[in-house]
């Protein structure tokens, strides 16, 4: 049993995440290893990031990261130099808006999911178990994502695709009944692998497609021991209703994650949780806070409710201070996450009604 | 609180996502209500064979027996409302919560009741009306016999899906007689309004109907479209915008505005002054809030002095208390609406030809604030023709507009009215009427617009929405 209090645990995992900070700063602002976007950056700022920054509450200075940064080329500003020469890759985010933010990627993605990997009990996500992966491919990280958390466990993950662009296409011209085909064309795919194919024993999908895939099987008698759920905002009714009866007692792992962020860690549910999903950031890589809308640079009260803000600290890629489209009441650190969380993520209710959320 | 769950097939359940409604004067919450995730109405409605067939075991004389004893249950009887935690509902109760939440008043919310009375104890005789006096036993069966004729009915689907108003109880009595015809319901319940359809179906539970024939979910708009397309057939209830969405599915009954009218033809226009009573009503009654109200009279003479006189006659609806048994206007649950609304009418009062006559007898301000809420008070648009911005429109208030037409015109130039109240004894006007698409229910004579006949179907034929007639033959 750990003798660690609270108190001292989200000490030192602030004093880690500045000490973090500083490495990080250090590479992205330094002509050696740092990118042509922060370099560039810098050199118009007017300010030294490396003398500047020794904690996490300096990124502050760097004001509000721009969503339009990320929309457009040249997309190689943002490979660092110390990276030169590897094979890089490049991830879109949803595109229900505009043209898509994208973001390069080298071992981020296998990172993430590798640090996520821990998270998974071993009794529903065997080691050495196949995987399916039922969800968005092409421009999205989560193909490559999942398909690594996948092979790291020593399975091999097997994929049926989903274009979330063209469902919202659908959607924004009422086409609800070519939806349902293609959701059932979807469906039909992976029935056809998890029958053929005994030793898939975990799934990924979007709460969308596994309602439709629950509505046709019992994915517990199709040997389904594990469901790794994300994609798309997930409310607390979607939680109760997928555990209470969609997944017959199969272990249920939300997830909340993007392109930008990384993935973020569930906590096991407590019956005083009444639902609720609990999401916490994966620091000191990445935080997600929960800032007044009005002055993005203030931290609401622990249950209370604002705009998501996500700080990106990898040595691949810097985003500091970005508003997210998303709002959730902020999460007081607990022993397993000693550092802010966030609640029930959703939509930010100001953008709400101009995003199509799909099948997806 | 109060709070309404879910009904699952007539299974209470508590969703962890509620959405709490305010009550429309004090703004203090009032009532907390679940709200279903798409996936699960998708999912309990996998199941609905299984509700038609429990429904349809039953003869249709009974569920008529059923509906009848439900409609004194509705009015008289405490029933539940949150079953989860045993709290219960009178019929005093069912007045007030659904006054707090609305605005509308006591004394038209007990007017409303004995409307959806009249529609649950009198079943038997809608059904016929909307069969054509067919025998109910066929819907037993399928098969029947008339005049030596064979004929032969099928239901289309398992369940009638419905998207209901806020506006007036008295709307839920048009698909309160799917029970009678073996349709199980699924509805989903307006926001500030969900007392009626709950009441409705505890009392015909209560009464006997299979529990599982009761599916209420209410939801937010993609749930409202999940309660349409996983049912078989669909009714839906929403403003002009709301309900282009579903024009053009021809499982979905869509019932938007009404543009209800009363016409006053050449031959009785010298003796309108006898009219003004009948056209008073037609925009006033139920405070304005009915497709059935209405919000155009088309007149081919006098239209000024018309104007006027019903404007006279309407500026003595005025605000009173929600439990004053004179009380006809509703306050608005939102209070923000009847400015936005006055708003709009401003706007298009200043395209040139349109005048609001009302103004000189109740005074300029259309909006009025009292204790008891926000209201719009009624409001008489003059037109100088039919191609004003104003003269063809619906608002949820007493609104009218005056409009002076050529009689040769009518009623082409209308263009779509669920009513039309048709004061003429030409022959030749009369039977363009008839003859007219654009009509749905036709009233001969000085009849109030809102006036129904539950024997004559309007706003389409529930029966023919949810049975289609098939060719038959056996051998003798």
């Amino acid at each position: 049993m750990s003798t660690t209090t609270l108190p001292s645990a989200m000490e030192a995992a602030r004093q880690r995440l500045d000490a973090w900070v500083r490495e990080v700063i250090e590479w992205h602002f330094d002509p050696a290893t740092g990118c042509p976007f922060w370099l560039n950056w810098a050199a118009n700022a007017g300010w030294d990031p490396r003398k500047e920054v020794h904690a996490y509450a300096d990124l502050d200075k760097f004001g509000g990261f721009q969503d339009e940064w990320l929309r457009g080329g040249p997309v190689r500003q943002w490979v660092p130099k110390g990276y030169a020469g590897k094979p890089v890759y490049i991830f879109e985010t949803g595109g229900s808006t505009g043209v898509p933010k994208a973001r390069i990627n080298i071992d981020d993605f296998r990172i993430d999911y590798e640090n996520f990997s821990k998270t998974l009990p071993d009794d529903a996500f065997p080691m050495g178990a196949d995987w399916i992966s039922i969800g968005p491919s092409g421009p999205r990280r989560l193909r490559l994502a999942v398909e690594h958390l996948c092979q790291h466990r020593g399975g091999i993950c097997f994929g049926v695709d989903l274009d979330p662009r063209w469902v919202i296409k659908l959607l924004k011209r009422n086409a609800f009944e070519e939806v349902e085909l293609y959701k059932r064309h979807v469906i039909d795919q992976a029935l056809t692998l998890m029958k053929a194919h005994d030793n898939i024993k975990c799934l990924f999908t979007t709460p969308k497609l596994l309602e439709a895939l629950c509505e046709r099987v019992s994915v517990k008698k199709l040997g389904i021991t594990g469901v790794f759920c994300g994609g798309t905002e997930m409310t607390p009714q979607f939680h109760r209703f997928a555990v209470e009866e969609l997944l017959d007692g199969i272990y249920f792992a939300p997830t909340y994650g993007n392109t930008l962020m990384g993935l973020a860690t569930h906590k096991p549910p407590t019956v005083d949780d009444n639902w609720a999903i609990i999401y916490f950031p994966p620091a000191p890589r990445a935080m997600i806070e929960v800032v007044d809308p009005d002055e993005p640079t203030r931290l609401v009260g622990y249950g209370e409710t604002g705009r998501v803000r996500l700080t990106t600290l990898t040595k691949e890629f810097f985003m500091p201070r970005f508003l997210e489209r998303d709002e959730a009441e902020r999460e007081a650190p607990c022993d397993q996450y000693p550092w802010d969380g966030v609640r029930n993520v959703r939509p930010f209710s100001k953008f709400a009604t101009n995003v199509v959320e799909g099948v997806y | 609180m109060t709070h309404l769950p879910i009904l699952r097939h007539g299974v209470a359940y508590r969703s962890v996502d509620v959405v709490t409604v305010v009550h429309h004067r004090t703004r203090q919450p009032f009532v907390q209500i679940s709200q279903a995730n798409t996936g699960l109405i998708r999912r309990d409605l996998l199941r609905q064979d299984e509700a038609r067939a429990e429904l349809a075991a039953i003869p249709a004389r009974d569920l008529i027996a059923m509906a009848a004893h439900a409609a004194e249950l509705f009015m008289t009887a405490t029933l539940p409302l949150d079953p989860v935690d045993g709290v219960t509902q009178s019929p005093q109760d069912y007045v007030e919560q659904l006054s707090s939440t609305t605005g509308l008043p006591h004394v038209l919310v007990r007017r409303n009741m004995r409307k959806i009375h009249g529609v649950l104890s009198q079943m038997g005789d809608v059904i016929a009306g909307l069969t054509r006096g067919l025998d109910i036993s066929v819907l037993d069966t399928g098969v029947g016999e008339s005049d030596g004729h064979l004929f032969s009915f099928y239901p289309r689907g398992h369940s009638l899906g419905v998207v209901l108003p806020n506006n007036s109880p008295g709307v839920h009595s048009l698909w309160a007689p799917a029970i009678g015809m073996k349709t199980p319901l699924v509805l989903k319940p307006g926001s500030s309004e969900p007392w009626t359809p709950y009441r409705i179906a505890y009392a015909l539970m209560q009464a006997g109907v299979p529990k599982s024939a009761f599916c209420l979910y209410p939801a937010d708009h993609a749930g409202g479209g999940e309660v349409l397309r996983s049912s078989s057939r669909g009714m839906f209830f929403g403003d002009a915008s709301a309900a282009r969405r579903f024009k053009g599915d021809s499982r979905v009954e869509v019932h938007g505005p009404g543009y209800s009218k009363v016409v006053i033809g050449n031959d009785r226009i010298d003796h309108w002054q006898d009219y003004i009573e009948v056209i008073a009503t037609s925009v006033a009654d139920n405070g304005g809030r009915s497709c059935v109200n209405a919000s155009g009279l088309w007149v081919t003479g006098h239209a000024e002095a018309i104007a006027h006189a019903l404007a006279k006659r309407l500026s003595q609806v005025v605000p009173r208390a929600a439990d004053d048994e004179q009380a006809l206007l509703a306050p608005f649950a939102d209070a923000g609406v009847p400015g936005r609304v006055s708003a709009m009418i401003d706007a298009d009062l200043a395209v040139a030809g349109a005048t609001d006559v009302t103004a000189q007898y109740r005074g300029a301000e259309r909006v009025k604030t009292t204790p008891d809420g926000t209201y719009l008070l009624p409001t008489v648009i003059l037109c100088d023709s039919p191609d004003h911005p104003l003269a063809n429109r619906e608002f949820m208030f007493p609104f009218v507009s005056v409009v002076p037409v050529d009689e040769d015109a009518l009623p082409e130039l209308m263009g779509p009215s669920l009513v039309v109240s048709l004061i003429s004894d030409n022959g030749d006007l009369r039977d363009r009427f008839v003859r007219s698409p654009h009509v749905d229910r036709l009233n001969l004579g000085p009849i109030p617009t809102n006036q129904i006949g539950w024997d004559q179907p309007h706003e389409g034929n529930l029966f023919d929405h949810l049975y289609g007639r098939r060719a038959i033959q056996r051998v003798a």
